[in-house]
């Protein structure tokens, strides 16, 4: 059990998202920074979709009522564990009756707390997200409040770190960086990109772009140039997925989100594509975007680039923590790096 | 094949796991959407597809890109889309009480001067008719239904409102709709049902299905 002691109502229990739920309605929810969430479970031995906090609002406080591992990931935000520092990326053991804060990131806007054994809260329509919009999912339907008491599962086995009393991290420079206050977006073509004509084109792809204030788990509304279609088509009402890039009669840009309506009816320009997807978690309003065109060839192979790296960071935290339940085949190509007790870490550590 | 029943179909790209089929001409119709249920169900059996989304006179797609190619989903569905279509059980009949008016449904008299009928005559065409469920989807468990009474399409309210009640049985375009949750829309409300529209403790969730058939019956005109 975690006790929440600060936090703003848009902080939220999410995994990596609800499948299988579009034709009744029900959108994808889940971590908004998808990666930093499969990256976080991984540092402490859980499976890549297990829940954890998405925390947006800050400063943020919770208090382990047990021993208990975490990993912190996302954005670049001070915390402490018990007034020692601790890196994001980096796994730690808390233990019972001590704190956790994290406070505004210096870079980047949403930071995810994943937890050994993961959050227990029940699975709605196959997922443990909180759906804000709708009011269920996750922990009661709603975003997290002071006092709240969050369930964690017991994790069903203990891996080893006698070895590792300060904990271990990640060198992420080989996955992301935080490019602050500009990101550039990879995309490809919506089904309206050639009603927009080369003018509009040109326009979405070499333009700087501002995210606006109405920026939240649903979508984001950019400012720029208006973009207008060339011929405007009465569109039905269609699917729609995260990372669809509108443009709404005003001419000015929306990116639908994680807890996006499932079907639109306005004109898609583009599409990020899914390897991107976190980026766009990480930015603040005010922030400047860029979008750069890739063929499909490339959306697909940034993902699989991802997908092996993942599995090989994997297998690499099984190594360090002793972890022989998984037969290890040595294929992958992507080496993450992990590293050993920091110095500031271990000095205050028993 | 004539143009009518057969539109040009076109096949886009959702970003990198989804493709959305658009066979949509310039009015909605009733023969290509049961193409596009049929094809959805068949769909989900194909390895590799997660998800069939129908939308109006569309489909979305939704895929592994990484095990399954899209050049080869699309050639897929190109050819699927020719297929005959395969039988498909008869939706329900459900009979959706309504409470026309008053504060159930605040637009009602101002729609009904705006088209020069009485309230009574926009309640006697609205629950004449029988209507079937195109689609589900927007909010959760959202119904798209087509079968309106053309004399009662009307655009879309200037400004939408903030919040529609949940429950209130609405009109936008040539479409109807019930309003599963309390969100903005900018159609009009001519009334309010108790039937629930979705239940996240169920699986399915959504009480309807694409091909369902459904009945307004009006339970009182409230002034």
């Amino acid at each position: 059990m975690i006790e929440i002691l600060t936090t703003g109502l848009s902080n939220s229990v999410q995994d990596l998202g609800r499948f299988g739920h579009l034709d009744a309605g029900v959108g994808r929810s889940g971590a908004m920074d998808g990666q930093a969430l499969r990256l976080a479970n991984r540092l402490v031995g859980n499976e890549e979709n297990a829940a954890g906090l998405e925390i947006a609002i800050f400063p943020f406080r919770l208090r382990f009522e047990a021993d208990c591992r975490i990993a912190i990931a996302g954005a670049d935000a001070p915390a402490s564990l018990a007034g020692r520092d601790m890196p994001a990326f980096w796994a730690a053991a808390a233990k019972a009756g001590e704190e956790l804060r994290v406070d505004p990131p210096l870079k980047g806007a949403r930071v995810i707390i994943a937890f050994e054994g993961g959050i227990d809260v029940p699975v709605v329509l196959s997922s443990r997200s909180t759906d804000l919009k709708s009011g269920w999912g996750g922990f009661e339907g709603r975003g997290l409040k002071r006092g709240d008491r969050i369930p964690l599962h017991l994790p069903a086995k203990r891996t080893d770190w006698s070895h590792l009393p300060g904990g271990f991290g990640m060198d992420v420079s080989a996955w992301r960086s935080l490019a602050g206050e500009s990101a550039v977006l990879r995309i490809l073509p919506g089904a309206e990109w050639q009603a927009f004509g080369k003018e509009g084109q040109d326009l979405l792809t070499q333009s700087v772009w501002q995210l606006g204030p109405e920026a939240n788990r649903q979508g984001y509304r950019l400012e720029g140039p208006a973009l207008h279609p060339e011929r405007r088509r009465e569109l039905f009402s269609h699917g729609i997925m995260p990372g669809t890039v509108q443009v709404p009669p005003n001419g000015q840009p929306i990116i639908q989100l994680a807890e996006a309506n499932t079907c639109g009816g306005y004109p898609k320009i583009a599409h990020v594509i899914e390897a991107d997807l976190w980026r766009l978690a990480q930015l603040r309003p005010g922030d400047r975007l860029a979008f750069r065109p890739v063929t499909r060839r490339e959306a697909i192979e940034a993902l699989r680039a991802e997908t092996d790296a993942l599995a090989a960071l994997a297998q690499e935290i099984r190594l360090l923590t002793r972890d022989y339940s998984h037969a290890f085949d040595g294929t992958h190509t992507l080496r993450p790096a992990l590293l050993r007790a920091s110095p500031d870490m271990q000095e205050t550590s028993p | 094949m004539n143009d009518l029943a057969h539109p040009p179909l076109t096949i886009s790209m959702e970003g990198t796991g989804a493709l959305l089929l658009d066979a949509a001409g310039a009015i909605f119709s009733e023969t290509v959407q049961e193409r596009i249920w049929s094809l959805a169900e068949r769909l989900q059996a194909v390895p590799g597809i997660r998800e069939t989304v129908p939308g109006m006179n569309n489909l979305m797609v939704v895929f592994d890109p990484l095990h399954l190619d899209p050049e080869v989903l699309e050639q897929r569905l190109h050819a699927e889309w020719q297929a005959p279509v395969t039988a498909r059980a008869e939706g329900r009949l459900v009979d959706v009480p309504v409470t026309y008016g008053g504060r159930a449904g605040e637009d009602l008299f101002e729609f009904a001067e705006a088209k020069g009928m009485t309230a009574e005559e926009v309640v006697a065409l609205h629950a004449g008719a029988v209507y079937r469920v195109a689609a589900v989807g927007a909010m959760p468990g959202f119904v798209y239904l087509s079968g309106l009474d053309p004399r009662l399409a009307a655009p879309r309210r200037a400004v939408p409102r903030m919040g529609v009640p949940k429950g209130s049985v609405i009109i936008g375009g040539s479409q109807a709709g019930i309003m599963p949750v309390t969100a903005p829309s900018g159609w009009h409300i001519l009334g309010h049902t108790d039937l629930a529209l979705f239940d996240e403790s169920r699986d399915p969730p959504a009480t309807f299905r694409p091909g369902d058939r459904i009945r307004f019956v009006p339970r009182e005109v409230l002034s």
